[in-house]
């Protein structure tokens, strides 16, 4: 019997395609495009789409408050190395501020949210502080503990609604602007966040995930850095939270709820890490998926957490590694 | 003096509930992030082996553990070796396990006071004027008996040296032939047979919830990481300062607050001296 | 002018006394050497100075200023750059872009990335002309490889090339010479002289004594964190002291 092995070569026109030659002809740029524009095509009909399906098109919402957490838990773990297991604490924290300043202090839709955002994300940069400089594994914990503390706290100390929350929080004036306020916001978060990445900064932060030691040898101070980092992605992650309480138009412990964290978690991982596009590939599986699976209740975190665990262990690289190696290359059988 | 009994109590009940954490993440150095929901399942398979199949209270006991055991060292030989060394999927991993086991109990109806485990025993006497009933008086005994047995055990047994040479350097205790995978299953059993043998102690005392889960894990978490993460002795004291601290809060606090107590000693202790009370010196890892 | 002076600095771990009280100044454009057999302090040394460990006690003047227990990064802000004896390149990435991180430290953008071309936007092009400088063929496309992929010789110099991306007045050598073959080592020597014409200063921790001998201009001898000797490499070696540390007490 003859020795064969698989071979992967690339396409023709991914090696045509690339650098400056991808405006040599129409079809190589629809080639490198047309992934992009699929996606911001499709996201931007998809309220259109589900005209007749009110119920969906709110899915569609919440997904893309999900698609920011997970962008920004992709942002911080696979390109700062510091994994964030409590994301419920960004949307829980962004939904309060966005409260307070709707109810308490009567600012306008437009102006809280991004208030909420920047308060929101200060509050938690400043919370995370003190674990920065320290190994990965105390972020870890202590991001696994905030949503927990500020549940305790809150029901303690009955501030800010107690148990029952906030209410009365202004909707959105239509439900247009409803889909694309966060539609929007998503994408630019996406296509920002891996702008920043491949911008010398982001080089000094995948530095930092790779050995802080060198990046500390070359003048930059780390924990600014990794400040800078989680400010980034608390602010995206509390922006998602304020949405999400003016689309509920209520603020409550719900916020904090274990969904937030894990989801984001499992989307990363099914979706593969580092590209942020195959953080939002994982949720637009997840989050449509839990809607078919409402009916389990909490056995829902069941699955996630066993289809995590699964890609982790089987198949790390995830599945936008995988589309995109169909995309680019294509497999045949060579003999040795 | 009842701060003094009940927080002596209190303090000895959470180094038992940590010690399995900190046993694990001595030895193996992986985050247990699923130690509460071991914890548990164990209270769970007990109340299973007592009412489903009306085994014995002992032998219901024995069985848990063995089992919970039994699923700890599984989760490492099985998941967690594929991952060694990848830090966020270890860290991602033991989480999503732990959550999984929780949530699957709270999905299987373990709610609510139903569930509850016979004490052994149900009298109480006077301790220094304030009464105690004798489970708390056993979980103190039991607890210093399991402390007295693991520090003989790491000393004088040939396993226990092995754990402990791999706990404070793994390349030269590989180098010398030890096997540090079947360490690391070793110590996620004995770790798991800890939470399992907390559980049967503790559980008797109240109704076995799920979040019980979750405050197990904060505590034994808050705990190891006061002490100083991977410090046996370390976490001893630290957790009869978490553990005064939360009575005294209690006392004159409110109750809600033990959790809050024990998130603002992390936090404060992060701030202050980042590698606990007894951690290791932190300059002879970072050696450059 | 001494641009370095170290007094009296200490380190212990645990109950090991890594450093007892060592001083010494160097002038700069100087090439000073520290030599030393395994395990007599000299890594932990080049870490106490530039801040990656805490020296107990001791002062370290940079400039007439003491930083002593400043961290790192603000050590290396102010022009001290080091290497890392246990080589630590950013293995993900290219090697070109190793030097991105440098580059992008204010310190390089205060002073204009290197001789003063480069003040942004074509940091990519002024990593590539510092690694063909140090010895990376350019159009072997060597350059463009990732890190992790290199073989050490490059991985050594890219070390060197992080420290001078930084536009240092003082570089730590740890031990650049030690895994090379002596064709690369022979490589690596004008490339220390040409650093030393340009004024930079050099403090090279070397196991590779020939080598070593060839480009310093004073060298130290430390054993068991104490300092032995001190002065021109004829002298260091001719120490009786010298020679027991490194020879035990047999004869040369």
């Amino acid at each position: 019997m003859e020795a064969r092995r698989k071979e992967r070569i690339d396409r023709g026109i991914k090696v045509r395609s690339e650098g400056i030659y991808v405006v040599s002809s129409l079809k190589e740029m629809l080639y490198v495009a047309g992934p992009r524009v699929f996606l911001i095509a499709g996201l931007l009909l998809l309220p259109l789409v589900l005209e007749m399906a009110p119920y969906w098109k709110r899915v569609v919402n919440i997904m893309c408050v999900y698609g920011m957490l997970a962008i920004s838990f992709d942002f911080l773990a696979n390109i700062v190395g510091l994994v964030c297991l409590g994301g419920a604490m960004f949307i829980g924290v962004g939904g309060y501020m966005t409260a307070i300043f709707n109810v308490y202090l009567h600012c306008p839709v437009y102006l809280a949210i991004p208030l909420a955002g920047l308060a929101g994300a200060s509050i938690c940069t400043l919370l995370l502080l003190p674990c920065l400089s320290l190994r990965g594994v105390y972020f870890a914990i202590v991001t696994l503990m905030y949503p927990l503390l500020f549940t305790r706290i809150i029901e303690a100390l009955n501030i800010l609604g107690g148990t029952n929350g906030i209410t009365g929080l202004d909707s959105f004036p239509n439900p247009y602007l409803e889909n694309y306020v966060i539609i929007i916001l998503l994408l630019v978060f996406v296509f920002g966040l891996r702008r920043l990445v491949d911008e010398d900064i982001g080089l000094v932060l995948r530095g930092i995930k790779d050995n802080d030691q060198s990046v500390k040898a070359s003048g930059i101070n780390v924990a600014h850095m990794k400040a800078l980092a989680v400010f980034i992605a608390s602010f995206i992650g509390c922006l998602g939270g304020a949405y999400l309480a003016h689309l509920y138009m209520w603020a409550g412990l719900s916020l904090f709820a274990l969904d937030f964290s894990i989801i984001p978690i499992a989307a990363v991982t099914i979706g593969g890490g580092g590209s942020m596009l195959g953080a939002l590939i994982g949720t637009f599986i997840l989050v449509p998926l839990s809607e078919f699976l409402r009916f389990f209740g909490t056995f829902r975190i069941v699955i996630y957490c066993l289809i995590l665990t699964g890609f982790i262990v089987f198949k790390s690289e995830g599945l936008l590694t995988y589309f995109a190696r169909k995309y680019d290359q294509f497999e045949r059988w060579a003999k040795i | 003096m009842d701060i003094l009994v009940y927080g002596t109590i209190n303090s000895v009940t959470l180094s038992l509930l940590s010690l399995g954490f900190t046993l694990v993440y001595s030895i193996s150095r992986l985050p247990n992030f699923a130690h509460g929901a071991l914890y548990i399942t164990t209270g769970y398979f007990i109340y299973l082996f007592l009412n489903g199949l009306g085994l014995s209270y002992p032998l219901s006991i024995i069985f848990g553990i063995a089992l919970t055991s039994l699923i700890g060292a599984m989760m490492y030989r099985l998941i967690l070796i594929r991952i060694r060394g990848m830090e966020i999927s270890e860290i991602i991993a033991t989480y999503a396990i732990g959550l999984a086991m929780i949530e699957g109990l709270r999905w299987g109806g373990l709610r609510g006071t139903t569930f509850t485990l016979p004490s052994f025993a149900s009298g109480s006497r006077d301790i220094l004027g304030v009464s105690v009933d004798d489970q708390r008086l056993l979980v103190v005994v039991v607890g210093f008996a399991v402390f007295a047995l693991l520090y003989f055990f790491v000393r004088l047994t040939r396993n226990g040296l092995a754990l402990r040479g791999i706990a404070q350097d793994e390349r030269a205790a590989m180098m010398l032939g030890i096997d540090s995978d079947r360490m690391a299953v070793v110590s996620f059993a004995m770790g798991s047979s800890l939470a399992g043998l907390s559980a049967a102690l503790i559980l008797p005392l109240g109704n076995i919830v799920v979040e019980a889960g979750y405050n197990v894990l904060v505590f034994s978490i808050a705990v190891s990481v006061i002490g100083g993460l991977g410090s046996w002795s370390g976490a001893i004291i630290a957790s009869f300062i978490i553990g005064f601290a939360q009575i005294l809060t209690e006392k004159f606090l409110s109750s809600h607050f033990q959790m809050v107590i024990a998130l603002l000693a992390i936090i404060i202790t992060l701030l202050i001296k980042p590698s606990g009370i007894l951690g290791r010196q932190k300059e002879l890892e970072e050696r450059v | 002018m001494s641009i370095l002076s170290v007094e009296n600095i200490s380190k212990t771990f645990g109950g090991l006394q890594a450093l007892m009280s060592v001083s010494f100044s160097v002038k700069q454009g100087e090439i000073y050497g520290i030599i030393g057999p395994n395990g007599s302090g000299k890594t932990t040394l080049i870490n106490c100075i530039t801040g990656f460990i805490k020296p107990e006690a001791g002062k370290v003047y940079f400039r007439g200023s003491n930083i002593k227990g400043w961290p790192a990064h603000k050590i290396a802000r102010a022009g001290i750059a080091r290497t890392f004896q246990v080589m630590r390149p950013y293995y993900s990435l290219p090697a070109y872009k190793n030097l991105i991180i440098p580059l992008w430290s204010p310190r390089a953008r205060a002073i204009g990335g290197w001789r003063g071309g480069g003040k942004h936007g074509d940091r990519d092009t002024v990593a590539v002309d510092i690694l063909e400088e140090i010895g990376f063929e350019r159009d072997s496309r060597i350059p463009y490889k990732m890190a992790s992929t290199l073989p050490t010789g490059y991985l050594k110099r890219l070390e060197l090339a992080r420290c001078i991306a930084l536009r240092p007045e003082i570089i730590f050598c740890d031990e650049v010479f030690s895994g090379l073959s002596a064709s690369e080592v022979a490589g690596m020597v004008p490339l220390i002289e040409k650093l030393k014409m340009e004024g930079i200063t050099l403090i090279m921790v070397e196991h590779r004594l020939k080598e070593l001998f060839r480009v310093a201009d004073r060298v130290m001898a430390l054993q068991f964190g104490e300092k032995i000797a001190e002065g021109h490499y004829k002298e260091v070696i001719a120490d009786p002291r010298v020679k027991e540390a490194y020879l035990g007490s047999e004869e040369v």
